[in-house]
């Protein structure tokens, strides 16, 4: 049984060489160790364990050119590369499942129903950066998610894939599933490893980077399911064919969520540099605007990144793409608007919401967030004045690149390219007290 | 209330506090205050204080730092409006409207005879089934006004069985 009946593209993914990650979505015993083992799973975690050396799991990874699927695109085998050889310390690895980017529902879908892809990805990276205690870093409304990690976990301590001298390899590894508490914050790096360690969730000032010093002090790497999720492919079919995916510089598949008005919003798994528009349009993906209107504008890569507007989505979903026309890629989260949505009234809640989850370590970014807010209710309620379009720009500038983590950034850039994009509809909401547009709801 | 409020504080699971001799478990602590009270009355608070030796105003801070701890009890139904990005645009007011006019209750509200509670929640990861409303543990999406109704109907029908079964 599923728990959330998400739709994906599940059924291509089986059939197709390429596409991995969703493969056995569809299954709806994936969950489950036998069926997971049986469709070749824990297999790269033996090898590994068997065959190869720690660095030499880092240099295939490297290779294998994955870069972070969390929103920043790190290379993933070059961060791995960054833990001290030397280090006496501990190391830890913490998978970051705090999936709360609005818009982004890719984690939980491999969480619910491939918990031990997740695990394997997991245990290989521990392996190469020699950590012995791994974290998840589980998002706390994510109760399904949590029971089914806790039960993956549970089943593959008892077949031996975790635990004391794993496969009679002399390596042991435990795991930890942590649930937080609820903080949009968190997904930042170093704020969850302060909420791990039992604090409020503020970002910390880098350097030193978590590879250095993060949990407890000691060298520590943080990673994104989906990007965890791919390793133990790589390691079964080698960096050289996980290459052959997508383009030259973003190599691999990635999940995208798509939502909004799209009449069928889901989870799908495409290569990187596959196109914004057929991803909108194909009957196979979005299948076209809910009731066949125009489209307005898209969020290509989760809430915090800049608009495409509908002569931008000519564009291909790869990082270096995203990035020439100004966005990015982000979490992969695509939000879709027709032509009935007022921009001001997307950016209210936008701002309402980042407001509501500044940390308020940096004062830019928490009190800055708080003045956004107060404008742009005003000026959605009618109470609009001349100059504050001028204001809204000034406050953003003075956000944008002051704080330590990159929220403030994240708030202020979907505010900043709405209005280089649609600049003459905030202009009419200020002067007329309402909506250019519209809005009509798609479902009554 | 359906609320243990004499805390006897047995439930507690003080290993959690214990983590490779590393004292990081404060969240999971918290949590499990919460699971056995359904809040974290400040009664716990002084006791987790004890426990871990963390200053009680430390610990305050932790609590209203997090959007899942609570300072006060809620319904025994605890809904939970998305207004994320994608349910906003996609008609989570008057879904939110609906439950106001069947309940009777606004945002952070509950109904008198303790059954429901109404929070505002942004984003809960299903974006593709927008919009969307969590009771309690329950997902509900691609929802409609009327089909919101209709949920409600069912919880308010099952509350009241509870109630008519205790009084019994």
């Amino acid at each position: 049984m599923f728990y959330s009946p998400v739709i994906t593209n599940g059924s291509e993914a089986a059939a197709s060489d390429k596409l991995h990650l969703f493969k056995y979505v569809e299954d709806s015993e994936q969950y489950k160790l036998m069926t997971f083992e049986s469709h070749g799973g824990y297999k790269a975690w033996k090898k590994v364990l068997t065959e190869m050396q720690p660095q030499q799991v880092i240099d295939e990874v490297k290779n294998s050119g994955l870069r972070g699927r969390g929103g920043a695109g790190f290379p993933t085998g070059m961060k791995w590369g960054f833990v001290p050889k030397d280090s006496s310390k501990p190391r830890y690895l913490c998978c970051n499942a705090d999936e709360s980017e609005p818009g982004t529902c890719k984690d939980r879908v491999l969480m619910e129903r491939d918990p031990h892809g997740v695990i394997e990805g997991m245990a290989i990276g521990a392996y190469a950066i020699g950590c012995h205690t791994m974290f998840i870093y589980i998002r706390g409304e994510f109760n399904h998610c949590i029971d089914r990690m806790e039960q993956a976990v549970e089943e593959a301590y008892a077949k031996g894939h975790l635990g004391k001298n794993i496969h009679g390899s002399g390596y042991d590894l435990d795991m930890i599933v942590h649930t937080g508490g609820g903080a949009y914050i968190c997904g930042e790096e170093t704020a969850l490893l302060n909420s791990l360690e039992g604090e409020r969730g503020m970002s910390r000032i880098r350097p030193p980077f978590p590879a250095i010093e993060g949990l407890y002090a000691c060298p520590t790497i943080v990673n994104n399911v989906e990007s965890l999720a791919a390793v133990p492919h790589i390691i079964n079919r080698g960096a050289e064919w996980y290459r052959t995916l997508g383009t030259e510089k973003s190599a691999g598949t990635k999940l995208f969520s798509l939502s909004g008005h799209v009449k069928r919003p889901g989870n799908y798994e495409v290569e990187l540099g596959f196109s914004l528009k057929k991803l909108l349009y194909d009957p196979a993906y979005g299948g076209g605007i809910l009731g066949d209107k125009k489209l307005k504008g898209v969020i290509p890569g989760g809430a915090s990144t800049p608009f495409l507007t509908p002569e931008m989505i000519d564009v291909n979903l790869d990082y270096e793409s995203l990035t020439a026309v100004g966005s990015m890629l982000g979490s992969g989260a695509v939000i879709v608007f027709d032509e009935d949505t007022c921009i001001v009234w997307v950016i209210q809640k936008l701002i309402q919401f980042f407001k509501h989850e500044s940390c308020g370590k940096c004062t830019p970014c928490r009190e800055g967030t708080g003045w956004l807010k107060q404008i742009i209710d005003r000026i959605e309620a009618g109470g609009g004045q001349p100059g504050d379009i001028e204001k809204i720009e000034e406050i953003c500038g003075n956000i944008l690149g002051r704080t330590i983590c990159p929220l403030g950034d994240a708030a202020v850039m979907p505010i900043q390219s709405s209005i280089r994009l649609w600049r003459e509809e905030w202009q009419y909401h200020i002067e007329h007290g309402k909506c250019m547009v519209k809005t009509e709801f798609p479902f009554k | 209330m359906n609320v243990n409020t004499k805390h006897d504080f047995k439930p507690f699971n003080v290993d959690l506090w214990k983590h490779d001799g590393q004292a990081g478990a404060l969240i999971p602590l918290l949590q499990s205050a919460q699971d056995t009270y359904g809040y974290i009355s400040e009664a716990a608070i002084d006791h987790i204080s004890h426990i871990t030796g963390v200053p009680a105003a430390e610990i305050y801070g932790v609590v209203t730092f997090y959007a899942q701890f609570r300072t006060k009890p809620l319904g025994k139904y605890v809904i939970k409006v998305c207004n994320g990005t994608a349910c906003h645009v996609n008609n989570a007011k008057p879904i939110a409207d609906a439950v106001t006019d069947e309940l009777g209750i606004t945002y952070d509200e509950t109904t008198d005879d303790g059954d429901f509670s109404m929070l505002s929640v942004a984003c809960v990861g299903c974006c593709s089934l927008a919009p969307v409303v969590v009771i309690n543990d329950e997902t509900y999406g691609r929802l409609t006004p009327a089909k919101t109704r209709k949920v409600l109907r069912e919880y308010k029908r099952e509350a009241k069985k509870t109630q008519q079964e205790k009084d019994a």
